[in-house]
């Protein structure tokens, strides 16, 4: 048994306390174990070299100014355009007015979880909202359509801003229905930021005569800020990457606008819609999914990377 | 008991404010009713977040409730008659689709897993690239992977073709960050005194991670896992591109080259046909999503809750 040990420094033991054999096991183990982790870089490499290649032949046959700058996207016309800003600012338009409905609401509830809600309350709540967050994407696209639509938007604003004829796709419908599928996300991440702040700065406070919502607003929100700034970018992040929502909600007209009351296109419903199995390899079309790909790649990428950071910052001031 | 000193504990806490508030003269009374608007404020998020899902619940289910029958599971799609069709192809393929994921990400996800928590020194480099990267890949866009599966997958170095193995791996690669992290946090849960304690017996590095870490961590995991799975059966965004949009009415199989549906593509194509009838469908069809997927992160969050331990 004793010949079996192994010690973290095996170079003074004596020799019957070494390990017995060279354990290829072990390393094998390992370098099976660093393969796995691997993968996962491998998987980012392939998504970069899949973009890389076909975007570098899309720019070959469309102009850059006219694909950065250009505000027409109608790829089945005759001559085609390509100017991405139209569906840009589809993803942008949804995306803004989900924020509007989801930072409010994710904030809300992640500071009454945090702050006002007793542990019993909190345990019942929290895993609903968790629920929310496993709903999906589909199911939400079709109650944003069948409900929001017609039950929630369209009795206060039927159509254009001077009233007109009902409309059947809107860009809000779709953004409430991200919003609704983003609020679990800011609000889990800044409840885990918040519940992080220690008691003793909270203590401090109420000693000091402030009132919870002092407490909540001027003690623990700004020493929880990183982690919630990371919570809403990572919400922006993955309102600009959701697909069946926008693709079932939005209507398929690309359109250089903001407003909440106009059909639209995002850059992920384009991509759904237009790279389904029958597409030709090789066309322009097919390319174009591919250009559009890399903008929402490098879009969300840079979003990520600076959640990525800001969790990374409130980890190692508060645990 | 409890109750008892909890009560004392309040009334103590009563007493203490009382006489705080009678020295030092209380709070502002503006301050005391910013504090409640506030506070109705935060509950009213809570009530409009609970609210809308709710809403979503009865809505899917007052709707889909007419198609509700058995045949929706034996059925095959028709774009004729919509009283006699069904989602069997689908649930078939999607069935075959998550046991793909599963026999993937399990694997893989908890080898990544072990590797990140028990073997990589995060002072070196590339094992802080190999961090970072899993955290961005768990927020890429689903449909980016769709694309990975297209152009690597389908096509390209893999050259698959459009078959159920490629929406498979598609999947189980765009959920595999979910299950490392999750599995990651499971195994950081774990004491060091536990480690240490089976070295000092003599294990070795893998015994220890074997028979201590693993069993104790196994809870986590399979909380991560069933998220995981849960999501990549919900996931309907990248099949698009990976060839599940064929009109299937026959029961897919994985490497046949005549094409696969999964549910929640066959939903989104009922709902985009104009007939009621079909919305319909698609309403039923999303109903039996819910409860499945519903009924699969409840038996995750109580499996965490259940058995999360404090050391």
């Amino acid at each position: 048994m004793n010949a079996k040990v192994k010690a973290g420094a095996v170079g003074d033991l004596p020799r019957r306390l070494q390990a017995p054999g060279p354990r290829y096991g072990e390393k094998v183990i390992h370098v099976l174990l660093a393969l796995c982790g691997l993968l996962s870089v491998l998987t980012t490499t392939a998504i970069v070299i899949s973009l890389i290649g076909p975007t570098i032949g899309f720019f070959e046959v469309v102009p850059g100014d006219e694909f950065f700058f250009g505000v027409d996207w109608t790829p089945q016309f005759e001559p085609p355009s390509f100017g991405v800003l139209a569906i840009v600012a589809g993803t942008l338009n949804v995306a803004l007015w989900a924020m509007l409905f989801a930072i409010p609401v994710g904030l809300g509830a992640a500071i009454y979880l945090s702050e006002y809600a007793t542990p019993r309350v909190r345990k019942t709540v929290k895993p609903v909202l968790e629920i929310l967050a496993g709903i999906p994407t589909v199911a939400i696209g079709i109650f944003a359509v069948s409900f929001i639509l017609p039950e929630l938007i369209q009795p206060i604003w039927p159509g254009d801003l001077h009233g007109g004829a009902e409309k059947p796709f809107m860009a809000g419908a779709a953004a409430l229905g991200i919003g609704l599928m983003v609020v679990p996300i800011i609000a889990s991440i800044s409840e885990d930021a918040m519940s992080a702040v220690p008691r003793g700065l909270r203590e401090g406070a109420y000693a000091m005569g402030a009132t919870k919502m002092k407490v909540a607003t001027r003690v623990v929100f700004p020493a929880a800020l990183s982690g919630i700034v990371a919570s809403v970018v990572l919400a922006i992040s993955r309102a600009v990457g959701e697909t069946m929502i926008v693709l079932i909600a939005g209507g398929s007209q690309p359109n250089a606008t903001l407003w909440f009351n106009e059909a639209i296109q995002a850059m992920t419903a384009y991509i759904g819609v237009t790279a389904t199995g029958d597409i030709a390899a090789g066309s322009i079309d097919y390319k174009s999914v591919f250009a559009v790909g890399t903008v929402l790649f490098l879009m969300t990428l840079t979003m990520n990377l600076i959640s990525i950071r800001l969790v990374r910052r409130f980890r190692e001031v508060y645990e | 008991m409890g109750s008892l000193s909890s009560e004392r504990a309040r009334l103590a806490g009563a007493g203490a404010r009382a006489t705080v508030a009678a020295s030092l003269g209380g709070q502002p009374r503006r301050d005391v009713w910013l504090n409640a608007i506030f506070a109705s404020l935060l509950l009213l998020a809570v009530m409009v977040a609970l609210a809308a899902l709710a809403a979503l619940l009865i809505q899917a289910f007052v709707k889909g409730a007419p198609a509700l029958s058995p045949d929706l599971f034996t059925n095959v799609p028709s774009t004729l008659n919509p009283d006699k069709a069904g989602f069997r192809p689908a649930i078939l393929g999607s069935l075959q689709l998550i046991a793909g994921v599963i026999l993937f990400v399990v694997p893989v996800g908890i080898g990544a897993a072990i590797y990140l928590e028990e073997y990589a020194d995060s002072s070196r480099w590339w094992n802080r690239v190999v961090e970072v990267n899993i955290q961005n890949l768990a927020a890429v866009p689903s449909i980016i992977y769709g694309i990975l599966g297209l152009a690597f997958i389908v096509r390209g170095p893999l050259d698959l073709g459009f078959i159920l193995v490629s929406g498979s791996l598609t999947l189980a690669l765009l959920v595999l960050p979910l299950v490392i992290i999750a599995s990651r946090e499971a195994i950081r849960a774990v004491p060091s005194s536990i480690r240490e304690g089976s070295l000092a017996l003599g294990a070795t590095k893998w015994q220890t991670i074997r028979t201590q870490v693993l069993p104790a961590s196994i809870p986590g995991i399979a909380t991560g896992v069933i998220l995981a799975v849960s999501r990549a059966l919900g996931e309907a965004a990248p099949l698009l591109l990976v060839g599940a949009t064929v009109f299937v009415t026959f029961d897919p199989t994985p490497f046949s080259e005549d094409g696969f549906s999964a549910m929640p593509v066959q939903i989104f194509q009922y709902f985009q046909r104009p007939q009621d009838e079909f919305q319909t469908l698609a309403a039923a069809g999303v109903i039996v999503m819910l409860v499945v997927l519903l009924a699969m992160n409840s038996f995750a969050i109580w499996l965490r809750n259940r058995y999360e331990q404090t050391w």
